[in-house]
This record gives C-alpha cells, structure tokens and sequence, in this order.
C-alpha cells in the first residue's frame, strides 16, 4: 500500500486549509516586501529570501477577500513554472499523512475559494479543504482542472 | 592520469577555440608575428603535453608544426599559402585526435604522413583538408550541474548580504580599528570572490561568435564564395547555459548566410554589388532580451519559390499559400524538410533545415524574426531572453522606491532647473525641453501610483527608445551598480513597464525598468506628428526617386520609380504593330506599349509596366541602369511631347519622360475620363504635394503643381498667405494652418480633410 501524502495544515483568512506537502519548498518569515507598482492587487510585492527574490502573493486579495485586519509574516515558498512565490499565510500547524478526497457532491465553494479548493482531507472527523497553491498565483496559464 | 589527461583536452579545446580567429588573422597577413606567436605557443605546448601524457599522435603533429613555425620565425622560411594552409591542417587534425580521445572514438591515422609532408619545403603534396566534420561532444569538459553554479551563486549573494550585516553592526558599535582592517580585507576578497563566480555562470558571447571568423573563411573557401565577417557587440554577457543553446543555430544560419544568401563574385558582380559578401553577426542587450542579429547582403529570400517549393511538396496547396501574408510566406522558410537550393551541397541543404534551427531557438524561449529584402539581403534576429545577466545600471527613487536603468538606454541625466531644462504643461501634457531639444516627459511616481500626478519633477532621465526619446522624471537618482539581472514572475512582467528583477547588496529586491514599456504604458506615440508641433513642416520634399535607364534610340533617359509596376523582360515578337499602334501581349492581356528608337532586330528588350492607377502602358527600354534621386531642378522642353524636361545626373543631361503626355498619348483609350485637374500652386506646394497629394488623387483628382501646355486646371488649390498667382477664371479653394472655423473668410483648415474635400467639389464641379 502506498504511503498517503504529507499535507501542510495552515490557516488562510481564518479558514483551516491542506496544502501538499509536495508544493512546499519550504515555510519562511517574511521580512521586508518591496511594493511592485502596476501589478496585480495579488501580488504584495518582492521579497529577499536570502539571496533569492520571491514573490510575494497576498492570500486575501488572491482569494477575492477582504484585507487581513493584522499583516501577516509567514509564508508558504512554493515555485511554479521556475519562479519563487512566498503565499502569505495566518499560522502553520503541522505536517501529517492524509487521503485527498474529492469534494463532497453538492458542496459549491464561494467563487473565491472555488479556483484553488481541489479536495478534502480529514483530520479526527474535521474535514480541511485541500488547496493547489499554484490557483493563487496570478498571471499563469490557465491551470487545468 | 585520466584527470591530467581531461584536463589537456579541455585546455587544448579552450586553445584552439580562442586561436581559430588568430589563425584566420595570419593567413591574411602571414607576417604578422604576434599571431605566429601564438599559433607556436599552441603547438608547442601540445607537444609538451603529449610527451608527458604518452600521446605519440599528437606529439608527431605537434612537433612537425613546430619545427616549421619555429624556423619562419628565426626567418628561414616564408610563410606563404601552401605553408599556412599546412598549418592550419595539422592544427585542424590536433582538435579532431583531441575530440576522438575525449569520445574514445578511433580516429583513422592515415594521411597524418601527408599533412606532415606538406609542410616541407617545395612539397608537391597540397595537404587536403580533412573532410570530418570534427566531432564536438555536446558537453564543455568541465562538467557542472547548472544548479551547483546557481547554488554557489546564491551562496555568494548571502555572503555579500552577510558582510553588509556585519560591517553595519560593526559601524553602529564603533569597532576598534584592526577590526575594521579586517573587514575591508574581507570586504575586498568577497567582491573579488563574487565576480569570480558570477564570471563561472556568465559568459561573454564571444565564445559564441570567436569561432566564426575560422568557419566563415572554411564555409566561403568551400563554395568559391568571398565572405567579409563584421563581429559586434562581443562583450555582451550570457548566460553560459544559453551561449551552448545557440551555438548550433547560430553555426546553421551562417552557414545558410554564406550558401543560400551570398551570391558567388560572378553574380554579385553582375548585380552591381561588391564582389565580396558582407556578412555581420551582433549581439546586443534590449530591454529583457539579446537580440543577435546575423545580417547578410545577399539575394534574400524568394518567397515566389518557397512557395513553389512547399507547394511542390503537397503539403499545402499554392492558393492557401499565396493567401499568406508576406511575413506569414516569408515564414514558409520554417517549414520542416525544406531546403530552396536545388543542389545539395556539403554545407547546407542535409535535410537540417531551419525548423530545427527555431525548433532550438524556441526550447530556450527564443523567437526568430526574419526581414527580408529581395536582393539585397537578409537579415535574421535571434531574440533571446534574458534569464541572466549582468546589466549596468543607474539606480533611481521615487518616493521611496528604488528602480533600476539600464545603463544603455540613458542619454543623460539633468537637473530641472534654469532656463536650459525646464518642465512645461502642453494642456494636461507635460513636456520638457532640455537645451534645445523637446521632448515628452513621463512621471515615473505618478505612472506607477507611487505618489500623486502634477508634482515637480527633481531629477530628469532622458532616455532613448526605437523612435525617439523621452524624459524620465523621478525624485533623485542614486548609485551605478552592476546587477544580475533575472526574470521576475508573470505577474509582475504583466506590468509591462518592468524588465526584471535583482537582488542588490542592500538586501531588498529591485525592479529593472524596461524603458520601451515605460514609453508604451504612458501612451508615447513617436514618429508621430504629436510630439513637435512644426515637425511636419520641417520635414522636407520626399525625394523623388527615379530610374536611369538607357532607351532604345540611344538616349539616357528618366522615369519616376513610384510609377513603375514592374520591369519585365519581354520576346520582341510579343511586340505588334495592330490596329493602328504598338501593342505589347502580357500576362495575356494587350497593352499599349510606348516606344522611343526601334525595336525590331533586338534579342531581347525591357519593358516598363507603367500604371497611372487606372491605365496601364508599356515603355520599352534597352536597358535599366540604376536607382537616382530626381534632381528638383528641370530644364522643360521646348514642346510638349514625351520628354518632360532635362535634368542634369551627375554632370550628364538626362531626359525625363514626360508621363502625362505618354498617359494621354497612349493610355486613352483604356483609361475613363480625365479626371479633374487640382493645381497645387503658390507658397508651400512642398507640403501640399506630399500631404494633400494622396489626398486628392484618393478622392479623384488629379493632382499637378504646374499646368502643362493645352491643360486648364479644374481647381487650384493654394495655401492662404500671400497673393496666389492669378489663374484666369479657373475657382481657387484657399487654405489656411490656423483650427477651427469651418469656412471663416473663405479659407478651410488644412488638415480638415472633409472640409477640403467638399469645397473642392463645390468648386471644381466635379465629384
């Protein structure tokens, strides 16, 4: 039997949320961000990761939420197609072994949400939605389903 | 051993790619001792090596070379071809043994005995040259991860990062002196260290472009063709990893350069063109990309016989090609399979063709873009993007955000401030005048959002992009550094004002502008007439072009190129003497064909499709010559006829064939009415002609500025200053520079074009 995926349980805009363990580079605190002016309202601005500059993802805005009340300082490193993106996240919890299963039939996410949700993991009877980091980055391809 | 042995090959390759330029130097001037030297350095210290590493080969070789180099340097022999080119034979079999050693491959020593007897003195023997291609293992031989050399990078960067850490911790707390000694030589080796590796991943695209000059003279040499190389923009810097990805292509294009586009110094000597061929290579940095531009002065590309070609092929049918657009049919070159030279020859035409070539171009995010002039040449751009590099670069802030310049794009930096640069508001446009030059001014806080419109410019950039230039303003400009540079994610490349980003020794990331995309996004038209008010008056007559051509009765004679459909070499007997006059068949069609001499008893003549727009008439000529400019100056005949007047090329009196005559003459009974005669007269008739010409014969009219004999103009149409020259009782439509008004005083602005139009219609009766 196969060993079930490692998730990240972590909190975005006060919501529970599983993300693959395989799209985490690794979980940083974010010191400085540079403003980018003219991009996207997703995208807070960039930052140094020791020698290297990522770019820094506002979760909120990517989600089509309202601004976090306190600003966030941990982030998620994730890369997708060759570049650095640090997603801005509440709190981390704790890596574990889950099943991914699919949605519920009949449960529709709010629209925010809908693009990045991909399936269900279950922690002690809590169901956590389990996100695609990759559905909060803007300006990519469009990600197939 | 085997490392001592890695190590030669390496070395001797490294060598003998730096020599292959110096090699090609002093064949062009075997007395030129500095390239001796070196070629002598190389054989020697192969030699040397081969000795140590038991490679009896190479060591024959070597030494044989050797001992011929080393007495035309004490003077004992000349160096003349036959001797160069033995030479350069062995050096050629010491690159294929070393590439055989490094495959393991076995290598036929056979004929090595010959090369060696070439270089005897008298020797009968012409050494050939060996016909392997010499097999180029794909890897350099140093074998290095990419990401082990971006890692050592990066680790670089943090220790840079690091080092500011500590000597600001160490200025705060007032370190002791031996300290700070201590830093600063620390300080020192970092910056030493650092360019040192960056240098490991970046590398100056000679390395590309220093093996050309030995392939083009080989590839010319082979095909009997003469090849001139200019080498530009060899300092840029590129991504190691990227100059590999191009080596191939760039090696194909030259080589279909020196095949397919340059001509052999026959033809190119028939054509008129210089005998030898010009073919350059540049590389330069624009914005996010490298373009590298491989320029030849050929015959360009045939687009009627790709198609005939790819249509040939039945992989596309001739009517869906000959809907193509030209760049969609110059496009057809990409087409796998394809090769447009008939004969096979060594160089080119294998079957590789140029899909393979932008099948690589593109793996690496490249594009190809091809413009081609028939005739004249091809030119063919590489754009490479930027995933590395080190640009200099001027820092600026606004507000409190630092951006980055590139060096390349600057003209100057000012301060505003006296009379000399000042910032003006045109309407709600700024503009800023520096010295005597205006130009469009764009905000840089204000186009980012980074604070409100309208503030006061401190600092002015002035930067120049394709089609003009533009101030830049910003609040200070700080330091020059140079940076390496890396792409920056989608998201933030979406602005399009942002070229990439870096990672300065302050720590904080820092966006590279893309000045072209500043331009854009502010809505900077150039080569518009936006931007200086009077511009269009400035801009002078266009020149009239105009073909030289000898006619049939002897004369040398002039008709104006716009004219001109297409010059056609014709069979005299598609000439016939019916019903009534000249006709000429073409394209299965008779047209009226305008003769001046005789042309019965010639092989073959020329024929001139001359179309007003409507008619169509043939001139027959003897002969074309060559392009000239129209001198404005024209002596008129004495009367009217096919002769317009006689203008003076180059100190020769030339006769300018009248079109309107031969129009009215031949074209009649083909062309409708006589449109409408419009006389452009008095001041300004320079800008009238190249404005309102298009104009009016769009809408109908004809257009003159002069009246020929017998003609009544139906309209004159005269610009509002000064007293027009009276014109009988022909109406005159008066035009003036001042907006507005609609037909105040009896005078209609010149750029109102329906205004212009009714009133000439009114007033001419006409259309």
């Amino acid at each position: 039997m196969p060993q079930a995926p490692l998730f990240l349980i972590a909190h975005i805009a006060g919501r529970a949320v599983a993300i693959e363990s395989g799209q985490v580079e690794s979980v940083v605190d974010i010191g400085a961000v540079v403003p980018v002016p003219g991009a996207d309202r997703q995208v807070l601005g960039l930052a140094a990761l020791r020698s290297r500059v990522v770019t820094v993802i506002d979760t909120h805005a990517a989600l089509g939420l309202p601004p976090a009340e306190v600003a966030a300082t941990r982030a998620v490193i994730t890369q997708v197609e060759g570049h650095h993106y640090a997603i801005m996240v509440d709190s981390l919890e704790d890596v574990a072994p889950f099943d991914l299963a699919p949605l519920s039939p009949g449960i529709v996410l709010d629209p925010g949400w809908r693009a990045t949700g991909c399936g269900i993991v279950e922690r002690e009877g809590e169901p956590i939605l389990a996100i695609d980091l990759r559905a909060l980055v803007p300006g990519l391809a469009a990600i197939a389903a | 051993m085997d490392d001592l042995l890695q190590e030669f090959i390496a070395e001797t390759r490294e060598t003998l790619e730096a020599l292959s330029g110096e090699i090609v130097a002093w064949e062009a001037s075997p007395d030129d001792r500095d390239r001796l030297d070196a070629i002598f350095r190389f054989v020697h210290t192969v030699k040397g090596s081969c000795g140590f590493l038991d490679l009896p080969r190479l060591a024959r070789l070597s030494h044989a070379a050797e001992d011929v180099l080393a007495a035309v340097r004490s003077g004992e022999r000349i160096p003349d071809t036959r001797l160069v080119n033995a030479v350069l034979a062995i050096v050629d079999r010491i690159g294929e043994i070393v590439e055989a050693i490094d495959a393991g491959a076995p290598l036929d020593d056979s004929g090595e005995d010959l090369l060696i007897a070439a270089l005897e003195e008298g020797a009968a023997v012409t050494a050939q040259a060996p016909a392997t291609i010499a097999l180029r293992s794909p890897t350099r031989s140093v074998r290095l991860n990419v990401d082990l050399l971006d890692r050592m990078m990066s680790g670089m960067s943090d220790m840079v990062l690091a080092r500011n850490e500590l000597a600001r911790r160490l200025r705060d707390d007032g370190a002791d002196p031996t300290v700070e000694a201590a830093l600063e030589r620390l300080s020192l080796t970092v910056a030493e260290m650092r360019d040192t590796v960056t240098r490991t991943r970046m590398q100056k695209i000679d390395a590309l472009f220093s093996a050309l000059p030995r392939m083009v003279r080989d590839t010319a040499a082979e095909l009997g063709k003469s090849v001139t190389l200019h080498i530009d923009g060899s300092d840029v810097e590129l991504d190691r990893e990227m100059i590999e990805m191009m080596r191939d292509p760039l090696v194909h294009i030259v080589r279909n350069a020196i095949d397919h586009g340059i001509e052999a110094p026959a033809e190119r000597r028939a054509l008129g063109k210089r005998e030898n061929g010009r073919l350059t290579v540049a590389a330069r940095q624009s914005g996010n990309q490298i373009i590298i531009e491989i320029a030849d002065d050929g015959r360009g590309i045939d687009t009627e016989r790709l198609i005939a070609k790819v249509a040939g092929s039945g992989r596309r049918s001739d009517k869906d090609l000959r809907a193509l657009s030209e760049k969609g049919k110059l496009d057809l070159v990409f087409e796998p399979g394809l090769s447009t030279k008939d004969t096979v020859s060594a160089i080119s035409g294998r079957g590789v063709g140029m899909d393979v070539v932008r099948a690589n171009v593109e793996q690496i995010g490249g594009r190809i873009e091809l413009s081609n002039a028939p005739g004249k040449g091809l030119r063919l751009a590489i754009h490479v993007p930027l995933t590395l590099s080190i640009i200099a670069t001027i820092g600026v802030g606004v507000g409190d955000q630092r951006f980055a310049i590139s060096r390349q794009a600057i003209e100057e930096i000012v301060r505003v401030g006296g009379d000399a640069i000042r910032v003006d508001m045109l309407g709600d446009t700024p503009a800023a005048t520096v010295r005597d030059r205006r130009m469009p001014l764009v905000d840089l806080g204000a186009l980012l959002g980074v604070h409100e419109r309208g503030r006061a410019a401190a600092m002015l950039v002035i930067l120049s992009v394709p089609g003009g230039s533009f101030a830049l303003a910003v609040d200070s400009v700080l330091d020059h550094e140079e940076l390496v540079i890396k792409p920056a994610a989608p998201a933030v490349m979406a602005t399009g004002v942002y070229a990439g980003q870096t990672l300065p020794d302050s720590g904080l990331p820092m966006l590279l502008l893309d000045c072209a995309g500043l331009a854009t996004v502010a809505g900077l038209q150039f080569g518009r007439e936006i931007i200086l008010d009077e511009a269009p008056e400035e801009a002078a007559a266009p020149e009239v072009s105009a073909l030289l051509f000898d006619d049939l009765d002897g004369a040398r004679r002039l008709v104006p190129l716009s004219i001109i459909d297409r010059i056609e070499p014709v069979a005299a007997d598609a000439i016939r003497l019916s019903g009534g006059r000249l006709r000429l068949s073409v394209d299965g069609r008779i047209i009226p064909l305008a003769v001046q001499g005789t042309w019965e008893g010639r092989q073959a003549i020329s024929v001139l499709r001359l179309r007003d727009g409507e008619a169509e008439i043939g001139y027959a000529i003897a002969e074309a010559l060559d392009i000239v400019t129209l001198p404005e100056t024209m002596v008129p005949p004495r009367e009217a006829g096919p002769v317009a007047g006689v203008v003076s090329i180059d100190g020769e009196q030339v006769e300018v064939l009248d079109l309107h005559w031969l129009f009215a003459t031949h074209g009649a009974e083909i062309g409708g009415e006589a449109p409408p005669l419009c006389l452009i007269n008095g001041a300004e008739t320079a800008w009238m002609k190249t404005f309102l010409k298009p104009v009016l014969e769009g809408a109908g009219y004809r257009v003159a500025t002069r009246l020929k004999a017998g003609e009544t103009a139906a309209v004159v149409l005269t610009m509002d200053e000064g007293a027009p020259p009276a014109h009988g009782h022909v109406p005159v439509v008066r035009l003036r520079r001042e907006r507005g008004g609609g037909e105040a005083g009896g005078s209609i602005y010149r750029y109102d074009r329906d205004g212009l139009l009714a009133a000439l219609a009114r007033t001419a009766g006409g259309r």
